[in-house]
């Protein structure tokens, strides 16, 4: 037995001298110790065509493939938009109704057209894709694309911008931009209306289709023309939506045979950016590899790193973790380079320092584990439905009851409950970092807050006596005579929501008003908001770009849910707020926008048609080996700026991961002791007599 | 024998017409055709024109189950649930709602969940059956009573504990094995580890029970008296006479889940980050992915009724006795 105990010790020595890596090491030897960093995703891509996709978890990866013509600088604050693929930024000039230019201080009412005219750099090639090799006529032996034999590449024209903006147009890829696009590109509906008339919808031809607002200039240079003036518009053209596809995409994934492989545009991209995906098996992993085909980009200036070439890392692998125990753990054992914080783990990795700021644990510190935290540029917040008889209207008896129920639902506490401190209470609704935010006393929604040196909550008996105004006395319906009885409309179940509308319930009992939670899946609770049947309800809103009519607009009148089908949840329509943000949305950033802005927020401060909510705060982790992380909201594509220090990094994981070999001796040990008693039973059975 | 496979073929239609039929209309109950469309088209900026071309190009522009507007056969094959189902019967698939090919997916994804279920099966059915042997060897003993204890205390403790405990003290503190992964072939050996022997040891307690009590109650019997009277040592007894014999029972629970293991374990796949087909349907429920939910209701339930069948046939060789007609 004991020759056993040592045989079994022996092998896991073994094992774990061998190559020098650890035994829990899940990667192979040879990445390891490559210029690669690992990452995890925890939800699947559907989609990774950029026509289509239009989440997080799908950006994570497409950002780094695929360039769109401009791009958020990494470093620069408040954030600034600077030329990616084309040369310069995009020339803007507005035309009247004969197409003839206008002086840049047109008003925007004499503006019929905008013209962006974009000049591409020369010489960016295509990543390494068999899509520009002579197609196959066989496919048996195809299962991915790396099984193709030829991979080519070509130069990127300004064409393959204009084939993109044609792409949001096809019938059977359902852009989700398509329909605000319509609004302005012009021709797109035309050309949708053209391709919706066509027998045959799978297989369309985009080449032999125009659009009038999308055009090719010279090999290097197209235009985009949109209706109006629509100055947001530069923003979109900093998304995956308008990075370029060459037409041989199409062909190549329309061959017969590619689909019933699961070989398509959604599966396999096909940029020009710093990598391009070598292996995608998002129930497992996916790998980007540096494109060898890459044009030179430099990190930005205004670092040490300046001037140096673009990315970093040589791969990328992303590996699927539906867990965050998992994911936590082997960050500790330096298997991932980064993590977030989960609500789980934030105890073992933050805590509070003596003037109560956030501070890493020292078990953090002990690793040096660097932590980068940032106010996102998104909004949490509860809606009323400004449609709703009781909560709803624009008199002052309603205007009282949603402003006692904004102080009485107090945010502070719930973002340190539920959020773990992570996060800070709206004033209204734009986020820090985003143009029109005013900080301090200048920003505070005075309906809510006094200023004390900071923001603090206004007492519940201020409340009360708004309540009181509404015509509700200590809480009280005086057409009931009983507490005032309001409906919460939420999703989600399990504990944890649970105790979130408790919480709910608990801060409108300050007031003496029930609140009645009306759980329901997700899909009836969208058509209750649709249809406007919901009264209260919880909603949020994540940027697509810096400017404050990104968040304004969720409060349009024009853009109303029930009467629209828009984003505005809480059906807001007040005709002040309307005019003003139509004012406000075309205008340059100047002093006079930022009045009209300071007056609007004001005016729904007033109007309250938000509880304003919190902006989440997010907390990010990552070893200091891996260097030039800077929180970035808006942009998608920063990997090609992160460095690994890999001496570092192979040090520091053979340190932490030294296995213990004492446990298997404990165990057999155990086993030989149970076993001795087992034996002499079984030697006194065999032995003894029947008699 | 083969006409009695043939017979139970022919039973399994209605039954997978009738499974088709419930998925249909559960699914449908709690999820529209807007719904779907809503899904996958996402909430931001997204106008009814566009939930009616999706739902267009989807096929599920059609009415449910029966078709007012069609005359004749169409009223009945020009709806979603015949479009989408007709095809299953002969093992088509078809596209996922995320437009993927079924077939290819779940053909990629067994072989994760096989290489988990298969070893964990294998190795808690030898361990489950051995344990309940010595227990049943050493009965009326404290070794028995201690056994029997910790039988009750393994079973007494969830699933989850054990997938995170384990992570935790051999993953984490020993440093053992990886905590979650997996890769391809030889290099996949060292993150089946510790699922399987999760597997194992969590299944011990209600299986090593089961085995004793059914080795117990075989104990009692006549033909144990005589080969003990022959002189037969108890070893021999245990593991020749009582295994042989007690195997109907075992094979009962066994076979009709054999068809079933590359289904995968949906808890057991996510913790340990493991590309089966555990969570395969799982993430189609909540992707509202009517195609792949259909597809795979129906593949689990063809799975069963092989698995139902297989256990009949099984009987037949643990004991001769039995015959089938």
């Amino acid at each position: 037995m004991l020759r056993f105990v040592n045989l079994i010790i022996g092998c896991l020595l073994l094992a774990a001298c061998e190559n020098n890596a650890p035994l829990n090491n899940p990667y192979p030897q040879n990445t390891s110790v490559s210029n690669t960093l690992y990452s995890s995703f925890s939800e699947r891509p559907k989609t990774l065509d950029p026509a289509r996709s239009y989440s997080s978890n799908e950006y994570k990866f497409i950002a780094q493939i695929y360039e769109p013509p401009i791009q958020y600088h990494y470093l620069k604050r408040p954030y600034t938009l600077v030329p990616l693929s084309s040369s310069t930024m995009p020339l803007v000039e507005y035309l009247d109704a004969q197409g003839q230019l206008l002086p840049s201080d047109t008003p925007t009412k004499s503006i019929v057209q905008t013209r962006y005219t974009i000049e591409i750099q020369k010489g960016i090639q295509y990543q390494p894709h068999p899509a520009f090799a002579p197609l196959l006529t066989d496919l048996n032996n195809i299962n991915v694309l790396m099984d193709f034999p030829e991979q080519s590449t070509r130069e990127l024209t300004a064409n393959d911008y204009v084939h993109q903006i044609k792409r949001l147009a096809h019938p059977t890829l359902h852009s989700p931009i398509y329909s605000i696009m319509g609004n302005y590109i012009e021709g797109l509906t035309e050309l949708r209306t053209t391709l919706d008339a066509l027998k045959d919808k799978t297989n369309i031809d985009l080449t032999q289709h125009t659009l009038e607002g999308a055009k090719t200039v010279s090999r290097y240079h197209y235009q985009i023309t949109i209706k109006g003036k629509y100055p947001q518009f530069i923003y979109w053209l900093a998304m995956p939506f308008f990075a370029p596809m060459p037409p041989e995409a199409d062909t190549f994934y329309n061959q017969p045979g590619m689909k019933e492989k699961n070989l398509t545009l959604d599966w396999y991209p096909i940029g020009t950016g710093p990598y391009y995906l070598t292996e995608n098996n998002p129930n497992r992993r996916m790998v980007l590899q540096k494109n060898p085909n890459f044009h030179g980009e430099t990190y930005p200036a205004l670092s040490e790193h300046s001037n140096q070439a673009l990315p970093f890392i040589d791969q990328v692998i992303y590996v699927l973790e539906k867990e965050t125990i998992p994911i936590w753990n082997k960050f500790l054992q330096g298997y991932y380079d980064a993590s977030v914080i989960s609500s789980d783990n934030f105890d073992q990795a933050i805590q509070m320092g003596s003037t109560g700021e956030t501070e890493l644990t020292p078990i953090m510190m002990e690793k040096n584990i660097q932590l980068k935290t940032a106010v996102q540029t998104s909004i949490s917040y509860m809606g009323f439905n400004m449609k709703d008889p009781i909560v709803g209207g624009y008199d002052a008896s309603h205007r009282a009851l949603r402003q006692a129920i904004s102080i009485a639902i107090d945010y502070e506490e719930y973002i340190a409950i539920f959020n773990n401190g992570r996060g800070i209470s709206a004033q209204g609704p734009i986020p820090p970092s985003i143009y029109g935010h005013l900080t301090g006393k200048e920003g505070l929604n005075k309906n809510v807050y006094n200023w004390e040196n900071k923001p603090v909550r206004k007492h519940i008996t201020a409340a009360k006596n708004l309540l009181a105004t509404a015509g509700y006395p200590k809480g009280i319906n005086p057409k009931t005579g009983k507490p005032l009885v309001l409906h919460f409309d939420v999703t989600g179940t399990g504990p944890e929501n649970k105790a979130r509308f408790s919480w709910y319930r608990k801060q409108l009992q300050k007031l003496n008003i029930q609140l009645d939670i009306r759980a329901t899946d997700y899909n009836r609770f969208q058509e209750k908001m649709r249809k406007g049947n919901a009264q209260l309800f919880l909603w949020g809103w994540n940027a697509d770009y810096p400017d404050p009519e990104n968040f304004f607009f969720l409060l349009d009148g024009k853009n109303g849910k029930v009467a629209h089908q828009g984003e505005n949840a809480a059906n807001y329509n007040s005709p002040e707020f309307n005019t003003l943000f139509a004012a406000m949305k075309n205008m340059d950033n100047s002093p006079k926008r930022q009045a009209i802005i300071t007056q609007m927020t004001t005016l729904v401060q007033q109007d309250a048609p938000w509880v304003w909510g919190y902006h989440p705060k997010s907390y990010t982790l990552h070893h200091n080996w891996l260097h030039n992380i800077k929180p970035n909201l808006m942009a998608n594509n920063t990997l090609k700026y992160q460095r690994l220090d890999i001496a570092q990094r192979n040090q520091q994981r053979k340190a932490w991961n030294q296995p213990m070999v004492w446990p298997i001796a404990f165990v057999l040990l155990t086993l030989v002791i149970i076993c001795v008693p087992a034996w002499q039973h079984y030697r006194r059975k065999e032995q003894q007599t029947a008699l | 024998m083969t006409t009695y496979i043939l017979r139970r073929i022919f039973y399994a239609i209605p039954i997978l017409i009738g499974v088709n039929l419930l998925t249909f209309t559960l699914f449908f109950v709690v999820n529209s055709a807007d719904d779907i469309a809503r899904m996958h088209l996402g909430n931001k900026h997204v106008k009814q024109t566009d939930i009616e071309s999706w739902k267009a190009s989807h096929g599920y522009d059609k009415p449910l189950l029966f078709n007012q507007n069609a005359a004749g056969i169409n009223s009945i094959t020009d709806t979603i649930f015949y479009q989408k189902s007709a095809r299953l019967f002969v093992f088509d698939f078809g596209r996922s709602d995320l437009d993927r090919n079924i077939g290819q997916d779940i053909q990629t994804r067994m072989w994760p969940s096989l290489a988990i279920a298969a070893p964990t099966l294998l190795i808690g059915l030898a361990t489950n059956i051995t344990f309940a042997l010595l227990l049943t060897f050493f009965r009326a003993t404290r070794l028995d009573t201690a056994g029997v204890f910790l039988c009750v205390v393994l079973m007494s403790i969830s699933g989850l504990f054990y997938i995170i405990g384990g992570q935790y003290l051999i993953g984490k503190i020993f440093q053992w094995v990886p905590i979650s992964g997996y890769d391809s072939g030889t290099d996949a050996l060292k993150f089946i580890i510790l699922p399987v022997l999760i597997g194992v040891v969590s299944g011990i307690g209600s299986g090593a029970r089961l085995y004793r009590t059914l080795f117990i109650e075989e104990l009692g019997k006549d033909y144990i008296r005589m080969a003990r009277a022959k002189g037969i040592s108890e070893l021999r007894v245990l593991f020749r006479h009582v295994l042989k014999n007690a195997m109907i029972p075992i094979l009962t629970g066994i076979v009709v889940i054999l068809p079933m293991l590359f289904m995968g374990s949906l808890l057991m796949e996510s913790f340990f980050a493991i590309p089966g087909l555990g969570s395969y349907t799982i993430d189609a429920i909540n992707d509202q992915d009517f195609a792949t939910v259909r597809a795979m209701v129906f593949l689990g339930a063809v799975l069963y009724i092989i698995g139902l069948v297989l256990t009949d046939i099984s009987y037949t060789f643990a004991d001769p006795r039995v015959r089938l007609s």
